[in-house]
Protein backbone atom coordinates (compact mmCIF):
# COMPACT_ATOMS: atom_id res chain seq x y z
CA UNK A 1 0.00 0.00 0.00
CA UNK A 2 1.17 3.47 -0.82
CA UNK A 3 0.69 6.21 1.80
CA UNK A 4 -1.03 8.22 -0.94
CA UNK A 5 -4.13 6.19 -0.05
CA UNK A 6 -4.42 8.36 3.03
CA UNK A 7 -4.67 11.32 0.67
CA UNK A 8 -7.59 9.69 -1.15
CA UNK A 9 -9.29 9.08 2.18
CA UNK A 10 -8.68 12.70 3.11
CA UNK A 11 -10.13 13.92 -0.20
CA UNK A 12 -13.19 11.74 0.28
CA UNK A 13 -13.79 13.02 3.80
CA UNK A 14 -13.30 16.61 2.68
CA UNK A 15 -15.83 16.11 -0.10
CA UNK A 16 -18.38 14.62 2.30
CA UNK A 17 -17.86 17.57 4.64
CA UNK A 18 -18.26 20.11 1.85
CA UNK A 19 -21.44 18.42 0.60
CA UNK A 20 -22.75 18.43 4.15
CA UNK A 21 -22.25 22.18 4.43
CA UNK A 22 -24.29 22.61 1.26
CA UNK A 23 -27.01 20.10 2.10
CA UNK A 24 -27.69 20.33 5.83
CA UNK A 25 -29.74 23.15 7.37
CA UNK A 26 -29.07 22.71 11.07
CA UNK A 27 -26.37 25.17 12.16
CA UNK A 28 -24.80 22.67 14.59
CA UNK A 29 -24.53 19.98 11.92
CA UNK A 30 -23.04 22.58 9.57
CA UNK A 31 -20.35 23.15 12.15
CA UNK A 32 -19.73 19.43 12.41
CA UNK A 33 -19.25 19.30 8.64
CA UNK A 34 -16.71 22.12 8.87
CA UNK A 35 -14.91 20.17 11.59
CA UNK A 36 -14.83 17.15 9.31
CA UNK A 37 -13.26 19.22 6.56
CA UNK A 38 -10.61 20.51 8.97
CA UNK A 39 -9.91 16.94 10.07
CA UNK A 40 -9.54 15.80 6.47
CA UNK A 41 -7.06 18.61 5.86
CA UNK A 42 -5.16 17.51 8.96
CA UNK A 43 -4.95 13.97 7.67
CA UNK A 44 -3.54 15.27 4.38
CA UNK A 45 -0.99 17.37 6.26
CA UNK A 46 0.15 14.41 8.38
CA UNK A 47 0.43 12.26 5.26
CA UNK A 48 2.46 14.91 3.47
CA UNK A 49 4.70 15.15 6.49
CA UNK A 50 5.36 11.42 6.16
CA UNK A 51 5.85 11.60 2.39
CA UNK A 52 8.44 14.36 2.71
CA UNK A 53 10.12 13.03 5.81
CA UNK A 54 9.95 16.19 7.94
CA UNK A 55 7.71 17.32 10.76
CA UNK A 56 6.51 20.66 9.36
CA UNK A 57 3.23 19.15 8.22
CA UNK A 58 2.55 17.85 11.72
CA UNK A 59 3.28 21.26 13.24
CA UNK A 60 0.81 22.88 10.86
CA UNK A 61 -1.78 20.20 11.62
CA UNK A 62 -1.28 21.01 15.30
CA UNK A 63 -1.96 24.69 14.65
CA UNK A 64 -5.03 23.74 12.63
CA UNK A 65 -6.35 21.86 15.64
CA UNK A 66 -5.86 24.89 17.88
CA UNK A 67 -7.61 27.17 15.40
CA UNK A 68 -10.44 24.63 15.05
CA UNK A 69 -10.91 24.61 18.81
CA UNK A 70 -11.09 28.41 18.93
CA UNK A 71 -13.47 28.47 15.97
CA UNK A 72 -15.79 25.92 17.57
CA UNK A 73 -15.95 27.86 20.83
CA UNK A 74 -16.95 31.11 19.14
CA UNK A 75 -19.19 29.44 16.57
CA UNK A 76 -21.17 27.50 19.13
CA UNK A 77 -21.51 30.62 21.27
CA UNK A 78 -22.98 32.39 18.23
CA UNK A 79 -25.38 29.49 17.64
CA UNK A 80 -26.52 29.60 21.26
CA UNK A 81 -27.11 33.35 21.20
CA UNK A 82 -28.96 33.13 17.87
CA UNK A 83 -31.06 30.32 19.29
CA UNK A 84 -31.94 32.49 22.29
CA UNK A 85 -33.25 35.31 20.15
CA UNK A 86 -34.78 33.38 17.23
CA UNK A 87 -35.65 30.07 18.97
CA UNK A 88 -34.30 28.07 16.06
CA UNK A 89 -30.98 26.52 15.07
CA UNK A 90 -31.86 26.29 11.39
CA UNK A 91 -29.88 28.47 9.04
CA UNK A 92 -33.01 29.02 6.95
CA UNK A 93 -34.69 30.90 9.78
CA UNK A 94 -31.91 33.44 10.14
CA UNK A 95 -33.22 35.76 7.44
CA UNK A 96 -33.73 39.01 9.32
CA UNK A 97 -31.83 41.01 6.70
CA UNK A 98 -34.08 39.69 3.94
CA UNK A 99 -37.39 40.62 5.51
CA UNK B 1 -5.37 5.65 -13.76
CA UNK B 2 -2.24 6.32 -11.78
CA UNK B 3 -4.24 5.60 -8.70
CA UNK B 4 -5.15 2.13 -9.85
CA UNK B 5 -1.60 1.22 -10.76
CA UNK B 6 -0.29 2.57 -7.50
CA UNK B 7 -2.85 0.48 -5.66
CA UNK B 8 -2.04 -2.67 -7.61
CA UNK B 9 1.74 -2.57 -7.71
CA UNK B 10 3.78 -2.09 -4.58
CA UNK B 11 5.76 1.05 -5.30
CA UNK B 12 9.32 1.79 -4.26
CA UNK B 13 8.28 2.80 -0.78
CA UNK B 14 5.42 0.57 0.29
CA UNK B 15 4.08 0.22 3.77
CA UNK B 16 3.70 -3.04 5.61
CA UNK B 17 0.75 -5.36 5.06
CA UNK B 18 -0.38 -4.76 8.60
CA UNK B 19 -0.70 -1.07 7.94
CA UNK B 20 -2.59 -1.77 4.72
CA UNK B 21 -5.14 -3.89 6.59
CA UNK B 22 -5.41 -1.26 9.29
CA UNK B 23 -5.88 1.45 6.70
CA UNK B 24 -8.72 -0.30 4.92
CA UNK B 25 -10.54 -1.01 8.17
CA UNK B 26 -10.08 2.56 9.39
CA UNK B 27 -11.00 4.06 6.02
CA UNK B 28 -14.30 2.18 6.02
CA UNK B 29 -15.07 3.33 9.57
CA UNK B 30 -14.11 6.94 8.79
CA UNK B 31 -16.13 7.17 5.59
CA UNK B 32 -19.12 5.41 7.16
CA UNK B 33 -18.99 7.82 10.09
CA UNK B 34 -18.79 10.83 7.77
CA UNK B 35 -21.71 9.60 5.67
CA UNK B 36 -23.67 8.89 8.84
CA UNK B 37 -23.06 12.43 10.02
CA UNK B 38 -24.27 13.71 6.67
CA UNK B 39 -27.40 11.56 6.53
CA UNK B 40 -28.61 11.36 10.15
CA UNK B 41 -31.46 13.74 10.73
CA UNK B 42 -30.86 14.15 14.45
CA UNK B 43 -27.96 16.30 15.53
CA UNK B 44 -26.99 13.92 18.36
CA UNK B 45 -26.60 11.01 15.95
CA UNK B 46 -24.52 13.21 13.65
CA UNK B 47 -22.25 14.15 16.55
CA UNK B 48 -21.70 10.51 17.52
CA UNK B 49 -20.94 9.52 13.91
CA UNK B 50 -18.43 12.36 13.69
CA UNK B 51 -16.79 11.18 16.92
CA UNK B 52 -16.30 7.72 15.34
CA UNK B 53 -14.69 9.33 12.28
CA UNK B 54 -12.36 11.36 14.46
CA UNK B 55 -11.29 8.31 16.45
CA UNK B 56 -10.50 6.47 13.20
CA UNK B 57 -8.45 9.45 12.04
CA UNK B 58 -6.57 9.49 15.35
CA UNK B 59 -5.49 5.89 14.75
CA UNK B 60 -4.45 6.92 11.21
CA UNK B 61 -2.21 9.61 12.72
CA UNK B 62 -0.66 7.12 15.12
CA UNK B 63 -0.01 4.70 12.25
CA UNK B 64 1.73 7.43 10.29
CA UNK B 65 4.27 8.24 12.95
CA UNK B 66 2.43 11.25 14.38
CA UNK B 67 2.12 9.99 17.95
CA UNK B 68 1.62 13.42 19.49
CA UNK B 69 -1.06 14.43 17.01
CA UNK B 70 -2.87 11.12 17.49
CA UNK B 71 -3.07 11.70 21.22
CA UNK B 72 -4.07 15.34 20.75
CA UNK B 73 -6.73 14.32 18.25
CA UNK B 74 -8.36 12.02 20.81
CA UNK B 75 -8.03 14.44 23.71
CA UNK B 76 -8.95 17.67 21.93
CA UNK B 77 -11.32 16.58 19.19
CA UNK B 78 -13.23 13.62 20.57
CA UNK B 79 -12.74 14.69 24.17
CA UNK B 80 -13.30 18.44 24.15
CA UNK B 81 -14.77 19.60 20.87
CA UNK B 82 -17.29 16.79 20.41
CA UNK B 83 -18.41 17.11 24.03
CA UNK B 84 -18.87 20.84 23.45
CA UNK B 85 -20.98 19.97 20.43
CA UNK B 86 -23.07 17.58 22.47
CA UNK B 87 -23.55 20.19 25.20
CA UNK B 88 -24.82 22.71 22.67
CA UNK B 89 -27.05 20.09 21.03
CA UNK B 90 -28.62 19.40 24.42
CA UNK B 91 -28.92 23.14 25.10
CA UNK B 92 -30.44 24.06 21.76
CA UNK B 93 -32.93 21.24 21.71
CA UNK B 94 -32.11 17.61 21.33
CA UNK B 95 -35.44 16.77 19.70
CA UNK B 96 -35.19 19.26 16.86
CA UNK B 97 -34.81 17.55 13.51
CA UNK B 98 -33.67 19.00 10.27
CA UNK B 99 -36.51 20.19 8.11
CA UNK B 100 -37.07 18.24 4.93
CA UNK B 101 -38.58 21.26 3.20
CA UNK B 102 -36.29 22.82 0.62
CA UNK B 103 -36.21 26.59 0.70
CA UNK B 104 -34.31 26.82 -2.57
CA UNK B 105 -35.73 24.49 -5.15
CA UNK B 106 -33.45 21.67 -6.24
CA UNK B 107 -30.74 22.81 -3.86
CA UNK B 108 -30.08 19.38 -2.42
CA UNK B 109 -29.62 17.74 -5.81
CA UNK B 110 -27.42 20.58 -6.99
CA UNK B 111 -25.33 20.34 -3.81
CA UNK B 112 -24.91 16.59 -4.23
CA UNK B 113 -23.85 17.02 -7.86
CA UNK B 114 -21.40 19.75 -6.86
CA UNK B 115 -20.01 17.52 -4.10
CA UNK B 116 -19.48 14.58 -6.43
CA UNK B 117 -17.83 16.80 -9.04
CA UNK B 118 -15.57 18.36 -6.42
CA UNK B 119 -14.59 14.94 -5.14
CA UNK B 120 -13.76 13.73 -8.64
CA UNK B 121 -11.59 16.81 -9.18
CA UNK B 122 -9.74 16.33 -5.90
CA UNK B 123 -9.13 12.63 -6.40
CA UNK B 124 -8.07 13.13 -10.01
CA UNK B 125 -5.62 15.76 -8.84
CA UNK B 126 -4.10 13.39 -6.30
CA UNK B 127 -4.01 10.57 -8.84
CA UNK B 128 -2.03 12.72 -11.26
CA UNK B 129 0.56 13.68 -8.68
CA UNK B 130 3.80 11.76 -8.55
CA UNK B 131 3.50 9.98 -5.23
CA UNK B 132 5.29 6.72 -5.99
CA UNK B 133 8.00 7.07 -3.37
CA UNK B 134 7.91 8.36 0.15
CA UNK B 135 10.61 9.23 2.61
CA UNK B 136 9.06 8.15 5.87
CA UNK B 137 9.54 9.73 9.26
CA UNK B 138 12.22 7.43 10.59
CA UNK B 139 14.97 10.03 10.58
CA UNK B 140 12.70 12.94 11.55
CA UNK B 141 11.31 10.99 14.49
CA UNK B 142 14.73 9.70 15.52
CA UNK B 143 14.90 11.93 18.61
CA UNK B 144 11.26 11.33 19.46
CA UNK B 145 8.15 12.69 17.80
CA UNK B 146 7.24 15.06 20.64
CA UNK B 147 10.80 16.37 20.94
CA UNK B 148 10.99 16.98 17.20
CA UNK B 149 7.67 18.84 17.18
CA UNK B 150 8.69 20.89 20.20
CA UNK B 151 11.96 21.87 18.54
CA UNK B 152 10.08 23.12 15.48
CA UNK B 153 7.27 24.86 17.39
CA UNK B 154 9.60 26.76 19.70
CA UNK B 155 12.13 27.78 17.04
CA UNK B 156 10.81 28.12 13.53
CA UNK B 157 7.12 28.46 14.37
CA UNK B 158 7.38 30.36 17.64
CA UNK B 159 5.66 33.43 16.24
CA UNK B 160 2.70 31.38 15.04
CA UNK B 161 2.61 29.70 18.43
CA UNK B 162 2.37 33.06 20.24
CA UNK B 163 -0.32 34.31 17.89
CA UNK B 164 -2.20 31.10 18.63
CA UNK B 165 -2.16 32.00 22.31
CA UNK B 166 -3.71 35.39 21.51
CA UNK B 167 -6.32 33.65 19.35
CA UNK B 168 -7.30 31.28 22.14
CA UNK B 169 -7.68 34.10 24.66
CA UNK B 170 -9.79 36.05 22.18
CA UNK B 171 -11.97 33.02 21.57
CA UNK B 172 -12.53 32.48 25.29
CA UNK B 173 -13.44 36.14 25.84
CA UNK B 174 -15.63 36.10 22.74
CA UNK B 175 -17.56 33.07 23.95
CA UNK B 176 -18.15 34.74 27.31
CA UNK B 177 -19.28 38.00 25.71
CA UNK B 178 -21.61 36.25 23.26
CA UNK B 179 -23.35 34.04 25.79
CA UNK B 180 -23.44 36.45 28.73
CA UNK B 181 -26.76 38.00 29.64
CA UNK B 182 -27.19 41.01 31.89
CA UNK B 183 -29.53 40.54 34.84
CA UNK B 184 -32.49 42.83 34.15
CA UNK B 185 -33.87 42.86 37.69
CA UNK B 186 -32.63 42.41 41.23
CA UNK B 187 -33.07 38.88 42.46
CA UNK B 188 -35.69 38.74 45.22
CA UNK B 189 -35.00 36.86 48.41
CA UNK B 190 -37.12 34.07 49.83
CA UNK B 191 -38.39 36.36 52.57
CA UNK B 192 -39.53 38.98 50.08
CA UNK B 193 -41.28 36.36 47.99
CA UNK B 194 -43.11 35.01 51.05
CA UNK B 195 -44.19 38.51 52.10
CA UNK B 196 -45.46 39.19 48.62
CA UNK B 197 -47.50 35.98 48.59
CA UNK B 198 -49.18 36.89 51.89
CA UNK B 199 -49.80 40.48 50.80
CA UNK B 200 -51.39 39.52 47.49
CA UNK B 201 -53.44 36.73 49.00
CA UNK B 202 -51.89 34.06 46.80
CA UNK B 203 -51.44 30.47 47.86
CA UNK B 204 -49.35 30.50 51.02
CA UNK B 205 -49.14 26.78 51.64
CA UNK B 206 -47.16 24.48 49.39
CA UNK B 207 -48.91 23.41 46.19
CA UNK B 208 -50.63 20.01 46.20
CA UNK B 209 -48.47 17.08 45.23
CA UNK B 210 -49.12 15.13 42.02
CA UNK B 211 -51.47 12.18 41.95
CA UNK B 212 -50.48 8.76 43.26
CA UNK B 213 -52.45 5.90 41.74
CA UNK B 214 -52.13 2.21 41.30
CA UNK B 215 -50.69 2.55 37.83
CA UNK B 216 -49.03 5.96 37.68
CA UNK B 217 -47.23 7.85 40.36
CA UNK B 218 -45.24 10.09 38.04
CA UNK B 219 -45.06 13.84 38.49
CA UNK B 220 -46.97 14.45 35.29
CA UNK B 221 -50.16 12.85 36.63
CA UNK B 222 -52.45 15.42 38.23
CA UNK B 223 -54.08 14.73 41.57
CA UNK B 224 -57.85 14.39 41.58
CA UNK B 225 -60.12 16.70 43.50
CA UNK B 226 -62.92 15.13 45.55
CA UNK B 227 -65.31 15.44 42.65
CA UNK B 228 -62.99 13.61 40.27
CA UNK B 229 -61.68 16.56 38.30
CA UNK B 230 -57.91 16.95 37.99
CA UNK B 231 -56.20 19.53 40.19
CA UNK B 232 -54.18 21.57 37.73
CA UNK B 233 -51.87 23.09 40.32
CA UNK B 234 -50.67 19.67 41.44
CA UNK B 235 -48.55 19.38 38.27
CA UNK B 236 -45.44 21.48 37.71
CA UNK B 237 -46.08 24.66 35.75
CA UNK B 238 -43.30 23.71 33.32
CA UNK B 239 -45.10 20.50 32.39
CA UNK B 240 -48.36 22.41 32.06
CA UNK B 241 -46.77 24.95 29.73
CA UNK B 242 -45.40 22.13 27.57
CA UNK B 243 -48.79 20.35 27.54
CA UNK B 244 -47.15 17.26 28.98
CA UNK B 245 -49.72 16.64 31.69
CA UNK B 246 -50.84 13.04 31.54
CA UNK B 247 -54.57 12.46 31.40
CA UNK B 248 -55.91 10.53 34.37
CA UNK B 249 -58.30 8.65 32.16
CA UNK B 250 -62.00 9.12 31.72
CA UNK B 251 -62.69 5.60 33.01
CA UNK B 252 -61.34 6.34 36.46
CA UNK B 253 -62.98 9.74 36.61
CA UNK B 254 -66.30 8.33 35.43
CA UNK B 255 -66.09 5.62 38.10
CA UNK B 256 -65.51 8.21 40.78
CA UNK B 257 -68.45 10.28 39.57
CA UNK B 258 -70.59 7.13 39.60
CA UNK B 259 -69.61 6.38 43.17
CA UNK B 260 -70.36 9.94 44.16
CA UNK B 261 -73.77 9.80 42.55
CA UNK B 262 -74.53 6.47 44.18
CA UNK B 263 -73.55 7.81 47.57
CA UNK B 264 -75.64 10.90 47.09
CA UNK B 265 -78.62 8.77 46.16
CA UNK B 266 -78.20 6.48 49.13
CA UNK B 267 -77.85 9.40 51.51
CA UNK B 268 -80.78 11.11 49.89
CA UNK B 269 -78.76 14.20 49.08
CA UNK B 270 -80.04 15.20 45.70
CA UNK B 271 -78.69 18.73 45.73
CA UNK B 272 -74.91 18.79 45.96
CA UNK B 273 -73.30 21.21 48.35
CA UNK B 274 -71.93 24.08 46.35
CA UNK B 275 -68.65 25.40 47.55
CA UNK B 276 -67.00 28.55 46.36
CA UNK B 277 -63.53 28.93 44.96
CA UNK B 278 -63.19 25.46 43.47
CA UNK B 279 -63.09 26.81 39.95
CA UNK B 280 -59.66 28.17 40.59
CA UNK B 281 -58.15 24.73 40.58
CA UNK B 282 -60.63 22.94 38.40
CA UNK B 283 -59.85 22.44 34.75
CA UNK B 284 -63.28 21.28 33.63
CA UNK B 285 -66.69 21.22 35.28
CA UNK B 286 -67.05 17.97 37.21
CA UNK B 287 -68.85 15.18 35.43
CA UNK B 288 -72.24 14.24 36.78
CA UNK B 289 -73.74 15.69 39.92
CA UNK B 290 -70.73 16.69 41.98
CA UNK B 291 -70.95 16.01 45.66
CA UNK B 292 -67.58 16.89 47.13
CA UNK B 293 -68.84 16.60 50.66
CA UNK B 294 -69.76 12.96 50.18
CA UNK B 295 -66.22 11.62 49.85
CA UNK B 296 -66.17 10.19 53.34
CA UNK B 297 -69.47 8.59 52.62
CA UNK B 298 -67.94 6.52 49.86
CA UNK B 299 -65.51 4.87 52.18
CA UNK B 300 -67.94 4.64 55.03
CA UNK B 301 -70.39 2.68 52.98
CA UNK B 302 -67.85 0.15 51.90
CA UNK B 303 -68.21 0.86 48.22
CA UNK B 304 -64.62 -0.15 47.67
CA UNK B 305 -64.78 -1.32 44.09
CA UNK B 306 -61.82 0.82 43.21
CA UNK B 307 -59.49 1.03 46.13
CA UNK B 308 -56.87 3.01 44.33
CA UNK B 309 -59.34 5.59 43.21
CA UNK B 310 -60.74 5.94 46.66
CA UNK B 311 -57.32 6.28 48.16
CA UNK B 312 -56.46 8.95 45.69
CA UNK B 313 -59.68 10.78 46.30
CA UNK B 314 -59.21 10.72 50.03
CA UNK B 315 -55.59 11.69 49.77
CA UNK B 316 -56.42 14.62 47.61
CA UNK B 317 -59.48 15.78 49.48
CA UNK B 318 -57.35 17.62 52.03
CA UNK B 319 -55.21 19.25 49.37
CA UNK B 320 -58.30 20.35 47.56
CA UNK B 321 -59.51 21.97 50.74
CA UNK B 322 -56.21 23.77 51.10
CA UNK B 323 -56.68 25.13 47.62
CA UNK B 324 -60.00 26.58 48.50
CA UNK B 325 -58.87 28.15 51.72
CA UNK B 326 -56.31 30.28 49.99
Amino acid sequence: MNPANYLYLSALLFTIGASGVLIRRNAIVLFMCVELMLNAANLALVTFSRLHGNLDGQVIAFFTMVVAAAEVVVGLAIIVSVFRTRHSASVDDTNLMKQ
Amino acid sequence: MNALTSLALPAAGATSTGEAVQFWVLAVIAVAGALGMLLCRKAVHSALCLAATMLALAVCYLAQGAAFLGAVQIVVYTGAIMMLFLFVVMLVGVSTEDSVKEVLKGQRVAAAVCGVGFGILLIAGIANANLRTFTGLKSANAGGNVQGLARLIFTQYVWAFEVTGALLITAAVGAMVLTHREATSVRRSQRELAEQRVRLGQQVTPLPSPGVYARHNAVDVPALLPDGSPAETSVSSTLRARNQVREVGTGLRGKIAELEAGTSDWLGRRTPVQRTGTDVVRAAPPPGPPAPGAVTGVNGNGVNGNGAANGAVNGKASSGDEEERS
